[in-house]
């Protein structure tokens, strides 16, 4: 992990020759412990010096970034074990298998299902962000046809799936700009497609046969310098799967094994036949530690589950999801409909409007900003009070909106509603529920 | 090379709970590793599914959700047979929502009836829900106590608002309690100090952190079960080494993502397959962090999540 000042300076060529900015190699070595400094600053430092510090201040799963542009996708670069420990880092990107034998119709609809299926979230855009092309065909032009295709039809980071070395050099030659991910080196053929990889400076899948197998393959290859890899371990089957991925992840975390610290890919596509167990699978492997999830097709009722269950696995703890500030029109509403108030925490929110969807009601919902707290929270917090409500009740543009002025508050902060009716000339304050569930009977009544 | 797994060292075990009575009952916990984490440790006993049972015909539901039950939906008695006979149970959670204050408000004699009803039609273990309203949930559960007396019956959910009242019944009748907090680690702990010094046995304590369903912040749970299992399995917190019940199904089947038809909604695709993955991979998820039961409702999404369970440990 992270080496001290003085372990940073042993190191160095303690010269205080000034070169790199800094007066002295201690203060040198203390500004790259603080990481205020690069170390390429120093230009004496000897080669195996550089190595060791580069090792030692490497994060222990390495962040490899796949594709470019608006195709670039990072995975890897995870830190714990647990998601209330620090936070996950980055989502497990989805993949889709397309496969190159599929006659044009079918392409298409895979590339717009892949295009189509996306779902906005409290603020956050989900989608699939993969796809894996297959070398199934055994014809060199058709495989090389589907990569151009979907790099033509979609903006997905590829994977190329071919285990024929000419076949796969001709792809990469039409998709490299793009920094498709390599799948991948086995025991077989490690040398041509590392050659391939380097070549065209893209990613690799190493896939062994088991973890010790793929432990020496990776450090086969790391020995060489290359370390934009994805690990394999070649299981099959959930069990094996999930086992292999704690493995993993606690080898690299917990005993900095070099050789185990990237992040890995997994193929539920490969564990059954049935599409819910499949998503099932996926969505374990999602929970616990898989680096990029490759599903077999795209099922918009497959898809969605997964992403939301990602968005939750991967929301940082310490930043609870938030909804924008406003007024949120449900159903349709007009200049008699009931307003409710509540806070911008996103469960709150969810909450709410599916309460007031299901009361077939028409409503306003003002969402207020209370950075992400929820009600008691934000008034504990001094964010949810009479004061900063009423300004903005008066800055949100609710009242041409309407022709009442009655506002229904949380039932858990009824206690502000005689400040807010102080503060907010002409309204009157209504207390609601105090849980969503009663929404709907609430809003029943409304006006009556 | 040979590759060993980094093992965690493990210094505790979550207690043993015996549901039910009789040929039908079983035991939950006794496990002593994080879940499925057998290269490590063992589970003796696999998490187990209640399925789901109403006391009054549900209003909102999906039609995914009511077809399974449409010809028993007005009767619990025979829906929990059912369930039984039909789709396999292994234990029975009867909701007793019409005895929502804010609802139909059932007077706990009433509750207790169908209570007994349902104990009567099926020899599995019985879990009987309150509506969280401590006032309320304690009169309830207090009367349906005595009325099924050592018919070892799991109450709840129990809270530090009500625990005293409920938790003399259940010592008083011989019933397990349900331990109910606001997903947060200390309070569950706390009201399982209370419980356990008012009289009732650990073994007799599960634990309910409050759970959702996923995309409506599971994480919360999620992370809050994996530390009480942290605390129980590595740092000796015997106060928290119960097992933990997650009555996931009402969750997973209220999102309007559960409930929007395929026309409605051609990007979520099919609503039968949706609804069931929406409520099976809530458990998953929840069986992950170090569920022992998971409350159901769709007979599809509970034979997957039996069959992964299944697949995990063998």
């Amino acid at each position: 992990m992270a080496l001290s000042g003085i372990e940073i300076f042993k190191l160095l060529p303690k010269t205080n020759c000034g070169d790199c900015g800094v007066p002295t190699c201690l203060a040198f070595a203390m500004s790259i412990a603080a990481g205020k400094a690069e170390l390429d600053k120093c230009p004496h430092l000897s080669d195996e010096a550089r190595t060791r510090l580069e090792e030692a201040s490497a994060p222990p799963i390495r962040p490899v970034s796949i594709g470019a542009g608006e195709r670039l996708v990072k995975t890897g670069g995870e830190t714990v074990m647990f998601r209330h420990e620090k936070r996950f880092e980055n989502p497990a990107p989805i993949a889709f298998i397309t496969s190159d034998s599929l006659d044009e119709k079918q392409m298409n609809r895979q590339f717009n299902l892949f295009n189509t299926l996306r779902y906005e979230r409290a603020g956050n855009s989900l989608k699939a962000e993969m796809l894996v092309i297959r070398y199934d065909s055994a014809n060199q032009e058709k495989y090389v046809s589907a990569v151009e295709q979907a790099l033509a039809d979609t903006d997905a980071s590829l994977i190329l799936m071919c285990d024929e070395p000419a076949v796969l050099e001709k792809a990469l030659l039409v998709s490299a700009s793009t920094r498709p991910l390599i799948y991948g080196a086995d025991s077989e053929n490690i040398e041509s497609m590392l050659e391939l990889a380097r070549k065209f400076d893209c990613p690799l899948v190493v896939k062994g046969k088991n973890v010790e197998n793929l432990i020496a393959l990776s450090e086969q290859i790391t020995a060489t310098g290359f370390k934009n890899l994805v690990l394999d371990s070649g299981a099959r089957t959930l069990k094996q799967s999930f086992t292999d991925q704690i493995a993993i992840r606690r080898a690299a975390l917990n005993s900095k094994f070099r050789p185990l610290g990237f992040p890995t890919i997994v193929f539920p596509c490969e564990m059954t036949d049935d599409p819910l167990k499949e998503t099932l699978y996926a969505s374990i492997l999602i929970a616990k530690y898989a680096g990029i999830v490759v599903m077999s097709d795209i099922q918009a009722e497959a898809l969605f589950p997964l992403l939301v269950e990602r968005l939750n696995i991967f929301t940082d703890p310490q930043r609870p999801l938030a909804t924008k500030e406003g007024i949120y029109e449900i159903g349709g509403p007009d200049e008699n409909s009931p307003v409710l108030l509540t806070s911008n925490f996103s469960l709150t929110y969810f909450l709410l409007t599916g309460e007031i969807e299901s009361s077939r009601v028409p409503a306003y919902l003002l969402v207020k900003d209370t950075e992400g707290l929820s009600i008691m929270t934000a008034w504990a917090a001094g964010k949810f009070s009479a004061d900063n409500i009423c300004e903005f009740i008066k800055k949100c543009g609710i009242e041409e909106k309407i022709n009442h002025r009655k506002l229904i508050i949380p039932g858990y902060v009824d206690f502000e509603s005689s400040g807010i009716e102080e503060e907010l000339e002409g309204w009157e304050v209504l207390i609601g529920p105090r849980e969503g569930a009663h929404l709907p009977a609430y809003l029943k009544n409304w006006g009556k | 090379m040979s590759f060993e797994i980094p093992k965690i060292k493990y210094n505790g075990q979550i207690k043993e709970s015996t549901l039910g009575e009789g040929q039908s009952g079983f035991r939950v916990g006794g496990q002593n590793c994080f879940p499925f984490h057998f290269f490590e440790g063992s589970m003796p006993n696999l998490p187990r599914i209640a399925m789901e049972v109403y006391d009054y015909p549900p209003e909102g539901w999906p039609a995914t959700a009511v077809e399974p039950f449409r010809d028993v939906i007005d009767n619990p008695a025979r829906w929990a047979q059912k369930c039984v006979r039909e789709y396999g149970a292994e234990m029975i959670c009867l909701q007793l929502a019409s005895t929502d204050p804010n609802g139909l408000d059932k007077s706990p004699e009433e509750a207790s009836q169908i209570v007994s009803e349902v104990s009567r039609a099926v020899s599995v273990p019985l879990i009987v829900w309150g509506t969280a309203n401590p006032e309320k949930d304690s009169q309830v559960l207090v009367k349906v106590a005595q009325t099924c007396a050592n018919k070892r019956l799991i109450i709840g959910p129990v809270e530090e608002k009500n625990y005293k009242a409920v938790a003399e019944a259940a010592i008083k009748y011989n019933h397990t309690v349900i331990a109910s907090s606001p997903i947060d680690i200390n309070l569950a702990k706390q009201l399982n100090i209370l419980l356990t010094n008012s009289g009732v046995s650990a073994e007799n304590i599960l634990i309910d952190p409050t759970v959702s369903s996923i995309g409506y912040g599971i994480e919360y749970a999620y992370s809050v079960m994996e530390r009480i299992r942290i605390a129980a399995l590595t740092q000796q917190d015997d106060k928290l080494q119960m097992p933990i019940i997650c009555n996931v199904a009402r969750e997973a089947w209220k999102s309007k993502e559960a409930k929007m038809l395929f026309e409605e909604a051609p990007e979520l695709g099919d609503e039968t397959k949706r609804g069931i993955l929406l409520e099976a991979i809530s458990a998953m998820v929840l069986l992950l962090a170090g569920g022992d039961i998971m409350i159901m409702r769709h007979p599809q999404a509970i034979s997957l999540v039996k069959d992964i369970i299944k697949e995990l440990a063998n």
